[in-house]
């Protein structure tokens, strides 16, 4: 196998709080080469934004990455490096699309001057050839009447518009990794469908990898090859897109996929999951999913599971594993 | 369906008006909602689906007279609820509630959730003192939270539990109908399904009517009985729920349905791709506001001129459209639904 492009090793993010330290990412370690793209899911507070968040070093105040956490991108270390040369990467090498385009643009400067702002950071062009790359981009992610909403400001632009803006800053550089953080849950179903064809066709163009996080799981069947699923700050299943939609191991993925509402009108309840996420602050002992488990017995509450192989490219972190006879039908 | 609707809306109108720059006077009228009419049986679930913008949750407020329709008419059990003023209308409340979407900003932060839920029966005096605790007690635990909960504050709680506090505020005073203004879009999926099943279960058991107004159309699939699909302002489809999915009539709706992501691998539907953006009101087009997305190969001169009126082309199934095919079978069109 090639070298991965962006390697995560031990990823450790904590919290200090009133309450004491909040351990948001727990030791999460993941690979993701070129051409993929790997989506991160899991209820609000697993951890799936914070472990994107780490890779560009952007923690909110307060977080601290763990001395012996690893984040490399192709040969480089990316948490020994100075602020200098991680702003040189960020924007250039890794990119970043956010959930709310409106809250993400600056509302006081034109579409066209905010891109080309980024190419003017990192390349020598000119002022003139700076406006014409973002236009450019602009017309391939697909903004219609281009060198208009180039000159437009962001408060003139619908929702899905100002999201494409957001993509067609992100693609500038061409970057070789982008991290979208829910690209389309701002967005209408309509547009969001137009959305998700655009980041298709610049994967297939570029050959960029792509890091998704996403509680959309109809979003991730369609665009990712790889998935990780968190729980409580921990990876808890990861396997490839099909394997894990047909086979899910984990009593917390199968919850997942259960719960989604689809176009089946024939079936009236929802299967879902009992209970909500715990907070960082007081993690249960052994398995932190036990408490909403329906398979759950003694040694799950003190035994914690480890992350364990059970095919290729398939991890479990599930007593299950172990003694399959307790699965309950 | 032949028994009198508990509620029933025609014909409604609400216009805004808009100031058109900031140095001028010059308003514009906006029309968010457009001749909107239907119906709700007993114990039914509409659901009101479209885009943002579209004017669906401009109609549920204006439903429950906290907007005032510009024109057109409710009926609510047989009262005219537009006629209604001050004491009247505020007992007649007691029957129409609703719940938000924002589970963090529906909530008064400095309320405890027992003050909160109560308030309604203090408001309408269905109950005081210990009996009203009591009451309170009982509706956090009907809604699936712990009622020693009732002394604590908004902010100690998750999405889903703040949501299921809303939904015991509107039970409170025992509605009989409900706008569920997107319930579930601010939840993650697993809370969303708890919410959803706790909506149907209510409804079973207190025989209420919802007005369902959402955006996701998978959750619709689970909630109505019928849906009625919006485009700028105006009903532009109406069926029941098995109707509608199995076969569209109208073409936005057709793009709608296919634009569900499917949660399986390789299970897409073959997608309508529409072209553009959800237009605004403030400038809608002429004739058939979806003219300028519509691929209707038959789309032609009269969509851009004239407005198409709402019309019964299968039994129960209204579609505005010119070109919606029409059941052989089916009832004269009539004007109403």
């Amino acid at each position: 196998m090639t070298q991965p492009l962006l390697t995560v090793h031990d990823l450790r993010v904590t919290f200090e709080t009133e309450t004491g330290p909040a351990r948001a990412v727990d030791s999460v370690s993941f690979t993701l080469h070129a051409g993929e793209t790997l989506a991160l899911v899991g209820e609000s507070g697993c951890g799936k934004t914070l472990t994107a968040l780490s890779v560009l070093q952007l923690l909110p105040d307060g977080g601290h990455l763990a001395p012996t956490s690893r984040i490399t991108l192709r040969d480089q270390e990316l948490t020994e490096l100075a602020p200098g040369t991680l702003r040189g990467i960020r924007g250039r090498e890794v990119a970043m699309i956010f959930q709310e385009p409106m809250a993400a643009l600056n509302p006081v400067l034109r579409i066209g001057d905010q891109l080309a702002e980024v190419v003017r950071a990192h390349t020598e062009a000119s002022r003139d050839e700076a406006w014409q790359r973002a236009v450019h981009m602009l017309e391939r992610v697909g903004v219609p009447d281009a060198p208009l909403r180039a000159r437009q400001y962001p408060h003139e632009l619908s929702g899905g518009l100002c999201q494409r803006a957001m993509i067609a800053m992100a693609l500038l550089l061409d970057p070789a990794l982008v991290i979208a953080d829910e690209p389309t849950t701002a967005l209408d179903v309509t547009v969001q469908a137009q959305v998700l064809d655009v980041l298709r066709a610049q994967r297939e163009r570029t050959g960029l990898a792509l890091l998704l996080i996403t509680h959309d799981l109809g979003v991730v069947a369609e665009l990712a090859s790889r998935v990780i699923v968190m729980y409580a700050g921990q990876v808890v299943e990861e396997a490839p897109v099909a394997l894990l939609y047909d086979s899910p191991t984990h009593p917390y993925t199968a919850g997942l996929l259960a719960a989604v509402p689809t176009l089946d009108v024939e079936r009236e309840r929802l299967p879902d999951i009992p209970g909500t996420v715990p907070a960082a602050t007081a993690w249960p002992a052994g398995c932190r999913f036990r408490d909403r488990c329906a398979h759950a017995w003694e040694r799950c509450a003190i035994d914690a599971p480890a992350l364990t192989q059970v095919a290729p490219a398939h991890r479990v972190r599930c007593h299950l594993v172990d003694e399959p006879e307790r699965r309950r039908a | 369906m032949s028994a009198t609707p508990l509620l029933s809306v025609r014909g409604l109108t609400r216009d805004f008006v808009q100031s058109r720059g900031w140095w001028r006077g010059s308003t514009q009228r906006v029309r968010a909602v457009a001749d909107v009419s239907f119906d709700i049986n007993a114990g039914e679930t509409l659901a009101l689906v479209g885009e943002s913008g579209c004017g669906k949750t401009t109609t549920g407020r204006t439903i429950l007279r906290l907007i005032e329709p510009t024109s057109g008419q409710i009926t609510f059990d047989g009262d005219d609820l537009l006629a209604l003023r001050g004491e009247a209308l505020r007992a007649r409340r007691r029957d129409l509630q609703i719940v938000f979407q924002d589970p963090w900003g529906s909530l008064n932060p400095r309320l405890t959730i027992g003050e909160t839920v109560k308030e309604g029966l203090l408001v309408h005096r269905l109950a005081s003192g210990r009996a009203a605790d009591a009451r309170v007690e009982e509706l956090l635990r009907e809604v699936g939270l712990r009622p020693e909960f009732a002394r604590r504050y908004p902010h100690e709680f998750s999405g889903g539990q703040r949501q299921r506090i809303g939904i015991a505020r509107a039970l409170a005073v025992s509605p009989r109908f409900v706008v569920c203004d997107e319930p579930v879009s601010a939840l993650d999926v697993s809370v969303q399904a708890q919410v959803i099943n706790l909506l149907r279960d209510l409804q079973q058991r207190r025989g209420l009517s919802y007005l369902f107004i959402a955006h996701d159309l998978a959750v619709v699939a689970h909630m109505a009985d019928r849906v009625a699909v919006m485009y700028l302002g105006r009903i532009v489809e109406l069926a029941p729920r098995r109707a509608l999915f199995a076969q569209p009539r109208m073409p936005y709706t057709q793009a709608l349905v296919s634009a569900v992501p499917v949660p399986r691998p390789g299970g897409a539907r073959s997608r309508i791709l529409l072209l553009g953006d959800p237009p605004s009101p403030v400038n809608p087009p002429s004739g058939c506001g979806f003219h300028p997305r519509c691929f209707h190969p038959a789309k032609d001169e009269r969509c851009r001129r004239e407005v198409p009126v709402l019309e019964q082309k299968a039994p129960h199934h209204w579609v505005a459209c010119h070109h919606a095919p029409v059941d052989a079978a089916s009832p004269t069109p009539s004007l109403l639904p």
